[in-house]
């Protein structure tokens, strides 16, 4: 068999100094905080994002096991923990508006410190100079920037939860007038004000985030690099980032607005407010509708924000683990843009009992079922990529299975929710609790989980251990079905959501058992993520080496060192000559040909318009050496 | 003692979950990988798929079935019917789509795993499986969405003629309802004017605040269109008046309304359900603070005849609160007099003759309300 030796190729030739690339970055050593703390490397930024987010899920994760707590054995004693919640527990029993501080911090701590910043921090950050071909970001200074804001973010959200009043409390989405009256929820005093500062933080850094990686996508690939021959996982962060920079600033105005209401006296939620025990409040001609919509227009992109990355991801290892290539790359790139374009134009869908003209509901009602076609697209294209596969289980790979499955069950609830007659029953209800759980919680978490469990060996040159990675899938998988899936049935049933207890209600005392049965399961799948946590933090010290390209993909990332260093490749970029999902291709030597190999290489396994290519390389100078 | 032992036992039980996984990993470097690209956890992972596919669908017919012991009875609402039959036709479609991609997502992985030797079939596309899979869910969800704007505009058309209107305020942490007495109107109302009595700041110049009710329930007439005219007096909450498929946000300082017809009595549904003590109810369905989950208030759906006896049964406000004649105006104190109770008025020459009665009585034929 003949090998190729490409020179272009060679990630090892100690013969090639590239010196214009090493122009912004002193030869002189970094000092520790330089390298490690303020790193300008989009590698370490990544990895602190991913440790803040896995931090952050715990947290998040351990929340709702104290309020599944509450609702599945609301009878028995929480005095045990008094030692951890203190004045929260009154006589056994928690007290109700911390109830509410649970489910809401539960809620901005999953959506926005975990599958926002931990997700797309996380993967945008480490993936995208490394798979477009770039030494780093556009700007590694904005990067540092994006990471120490969302640091600062999180020391705020965090504190707001030891406060005497607690944190805010009025559900992640925080409407006022509730959010905006201190009289009204303790929460709504100074937690309120930290929840605020905090986010507005957030939205810095995700703004100074989503800016650098549009910028790096479209300046800085590679040679070859075109955007249809980018792997899919770069296109979805992509749309993510142009979505971000569009959303975010509309939810820093209705902040800003609730900043204002709550502290300068305006009243631009506020009007016609009389509170028990303090009177009529000098507020009038505000809108407490205006705030939803404004909340709503970042909102609805932002669970889009949280899923197109995994589904990126997912493309990305389903392929690469079926060895075959993705099934209609293109249509999955137009149906990613379809739904980042659609999913500005469907925000009132939250909104149709809110009062607003019913003509709205409407419209929006039919703007929000179209966003399912071309999410039915993506899952069918998922499926058909399997079909006819040579699987390797790798726990990325089951992950990413599990997601389709999660995105298909939820997504479909989402059908009957789009309909305003029919939400009129469900919303608010336990159905639109497990509806978004399925298809934005546990699927963007399986995103992040397959993301971590594949990438791993680029990020910390080590294998994480595969048998408790099966362990973690299987046990998340059924856990995560068992949590959520009779949540439809109690919803269907007309329980409502944020409710602290639901047996003063006739019609709502026979959920006890299944309430229960929610609680226990969910005890377990968390305790499962414990395994995740061991089997991650054990493995970046004493995880076995790993081969340099182990799951044989195709992509970019791969053609670094073991451990790649500033500047990612230590000599010249790479050049890329064809798609990244050559798998499987006839006539190919091996199961994989990677974006680096050019068509001069593989004569054999060329379609008839690909050798016209080889041509275009010649005139590049890449020398072919048959040995 | 008890604590001490259950903490050890959880650390020696760690303890062996660890050294097992220390043995596994020595066994994986002693068998080496050398050129196998999948090992035996491969089949294992690829047969688990199919089993957890077969046990997810049992579970789900099973809780499916199960699940209807919890359900609330047949909508007591006319367009409730129509809501529910439009849920459930897109509950089977889904569940229809659900099965069928499931039965694929869950057999592939197990059909297609790896074989050495095999190869994978190099499909990137096919433009006429995509045209497809995308014009039929579209035709499907056109059809759903039309379905639904029939019904959503049906829901949300004017409050047909004749109709009851009674308006329900949300408050920290209840309801007040008001409904507009004999003079079939709601008094004005001012948010500045609230206070303990005068719980909604009813305006005592307006005359048709004088005979408005406040019951500690909702009573409504079987078969007689009502309209919900909804508010909050301090933060958002919303009613849900669930077995009638009615949901709307109160909104402070922004007025909103939501009209039905109910169709079965609470007579007929005890009996419908078996249960003596059902009782039609309302949910407080957007989060109001500490107290969001017990803001429950109750309905009574009855035949004309009880309703028009429960209705003259009721005190106007007025008439429960006769000191608030004082903030009437001079102009209406006259007509306000109307509406005391027998005992406060005080008897004149040349006042007309008095109403005894706490409230004006109706005749037969109730003025439309």
């Amino acid at each position: 068999m003949a090998t190729v030796d490409i020179h272009a190729l060679s990630a090892v030739d100690a013969h090639v100094h590239d010196a214009h690339h090493h122009d912004d970055h002193h030869h002189e050593e970094l000092s520790f905080v330089q390298k490690y703390i303020f790193s300008e490397d989009h590698k370490i930024i990544a990895k602190q994002f991913l440790i803040t987010g896995l931090l952050w899920a715990f947290v998040g994760g351990l929340l709702s096991m104290i309020f599944r707590l509450q609702l599945g054995f609301p009878n028995n004693s929480m005095a045990w923990l008094k030692p951890l919640l203190g004045g929260w527990i009154v006589e056994g029993k928690l007290k109700p508006e911390f109830y509410l501080a649970l489910v809401t911090m539960h809620g901005t701590i999953m959506v926005f410190f975990v599958l926002t910043a931990g997700l797309s921090g996380t993967f945008s950050n480490f993936l995208i100079p490394l798979q477009v071909g770039a030494r780093d970001m556009a700007s590694g200074f904005m990067n540092m920037l994006s990471y120490w804001f969302f640091f600062i973010s999180s020391v705020l959200m965090f504190s707001s939860l030891f406060i005497e009043t607690g944190p805010a409390s009025g559900g992640w989405v925080i409407y006022p007038p509730l959010s905006a009256l201190p009289q009204a929820m303790p929460g709504s005093g100074l937690g309120m004000t930290l929840w605020l500062l905090s986010m507005a933080t957030f939205i810095v850094s995700s703004l100074l985030g989503s800016i650098n990686y549009i910028t790096t996508v479209i300046n800085m690939r590679t040679k070859g690099m075109t955007f249809t021959r980018m792997p899919l996982t770069i296109w979805a962060f992509f749309l993510t980032a142009v979505i971000g920079v569009l959303a975010f600033p509309v939810l820093f105005a209705a902040a800003l607005l609730l900043i204002f209401d709550r502290s300068f006296g305006t009243s631009f939620y506020l009007s016609e407010i009389y509170i028990n025990g303090v009177g009529a409040l000098d507020r009038e001609g505000g809108s407490a509708i205006l705030f939803q919509h404004l909340f709503w227009f970042l909102g609805h992109p932002e669970v889009y924000i949280v899923l197109l990355p995994a589904l990126g991801i997912t493309s990305e290892v389903i392929a690469t683990m079926s060895r075959k290539p993705i099934f209609g790359y293109r249509a999955m790139i137009g149906s990613m843009i379809v739904i980042a374009f659609l999913s500005f134009i469907v925000w009132a869908h939250h909104m149709f009992v809110t009062g607003m003209n019913p003509m709205l509901g409407s419209i929006f009602m039919f703007l929000t079922l179209i966003i399912a076609v071309p999410s039915a697209v993506k899952a069918f294209n998922y499926i058909t990529t399997l079909w006819k596969g040579n699987i390797i289980f790798s726990p990325a790979m089951l992950f990413s299975i599990g997601l389709v499955s999660l995105f298909i069950s939820g997504g479909l609830t989402g059908i009957a929710l789009g309909n305003s007659a029919i939400d009129i029953q469900l919303h608010d209800t336990y159905f639109v609790v497990a509806h978004f759980h399925l298809v934005m919680g546990s699927a963007s978490f399986f995103g992040m989980m397959a993301g971590v469990y594949h990438w791993f060996p680029k990020m910390f040159g080590r294998m994480m251990n595969e048998r408790l990675g099966y362990i973690h899938f299987w046990m998340t998988f059924i856990g995560v079905y068992m949590v959520f899936f009779p949540m439809h049935y109690i919803g269907i049933a007309g329980f409502p959501r944020r409710y602290y207890s639901f047996t003063s209600y006739e019609a709502f005392k026979t959920f006890t058992e299944l309430n229960s049965f929610i609680s226990i399961a969910a005890f377990i799948t968390f305790s499962a993520q414990l395994v995740f946590g061991f089997n991650f933090f054990y493995s970046i010290f004493r995880g076995r080496k790993a081969p340099l390209n182990p799951w044989h993909s195709n992509a970019l990332e791969w053609t670094t060192p073991l451990h790649p260093g500033h500047g990612n490749w230590p000599g010249e970029i790479p050049s890329v000559y064809r798609w990244p999902y050559d798998y499987s291709k006839p006539g190919a030597a091996e199961d994989y040909i990677p974006q680096n190999v050019p068509y001069s290489a593989t004569l054999e396994s060329n379609l008839p318009h690909e050798n016209d290519l080889i041509a275009l390389e010649k005139e590049e100078g890449v020398t072919v050496h048959a040995h | 003692m008890n604590n001490s032992l259950i903490t050890v036992g959880v650390i020696l039980i760690l303890g062996v979950i660890v050294m097992l996984f220390r043995v596994s990993r020595l066994v994986d470097v002693l068998r080496g990988t050398g050129s196998q690209r999948v090992d035996g956890s491969n089949k294992f992972n690829a047969l688990m798929f199919p089993i957890f596919g077969v046990v997810m669908f049992s579970l789900f017919f099973w809780i499916t079935e199960d699940s209807k012991k919890h359900y609330l009875p047949e909508a007591s609402s006319v367009h409730g019917i129509n809501i529910d039959h439009m849920f459930w036709t897109t509950m089977i479609i889904i569940t229809f789509v659900f099965i069928l991609t499931h039965i694929l997502l869950f057999s592939f992985p197990y059909l297609y795993q790896f074989k050495e030797g095999r190869k994978a079939t190099f499909f990137p596309d096919n433009h006429k499986l995509e045209l497809i899979w995308t014009v039929i869910p579209a035709i499907v969800l056109a059809v759903l969405v039309f379905t639904g704007y029939k019904v959503w505009t049906e829901v949300t058309s004017a409050a047909p003629e004749g109709h009851e209107t009674l308006e329900i305020v949300g408050k920290q942490f209840n309801w007040i309802v008001r409904y507009p007495g004999s003079d079939g109107k709601l008094g004005k109302h001012n948010f500045r004017k609230i206070d303990d009595v005068n719980s909604l700041g009813m305006d005592m110049a307006d005359e048709h605040s004088y005979d408005d009710f406040y019951p500690s329930e909702i009573h409504l007439q079987v078969g007689k269109p009502v309209q919900f005219k909804i508010r909050a007096r301090d933060v958002l909450h919303s009613v849900f008046a669930f077995h009638f498929r009615q949901k709307m946000d109160a909104v402070p300082g922004m007025p909103t309304s939501f009209w039905f017809t109910p169709t079965k009595t609470t007579a007929d549904m005890k009996a419908e359900t078996g249960n003596p003590d059902f009782v039609y109810e309302i949910a407080c369905t957007e989060v109001c603070g500490q107290g969001h989950f017990g803001m429950r208030f109750k309905i009574v759906v009855e035949e004309e005849e009880e309703f028009i006896k429960w209705k003259n049964s009721q005190k106007g406000f007025l008439a429960s609160n006769p000191d608030y004649i004082e903030k009437v105006p001079a102009e209406l104190q006259e007509k306000a007099k109307k509406f005391l109770p027998a005992s406060e008025v005080k008897v004149d020459s040349t006042a007309k003759a008095v109403v005894p009665s706490a409230a004006p009585v109706a005749t037969a034929s109730v003025v439309g309300l």
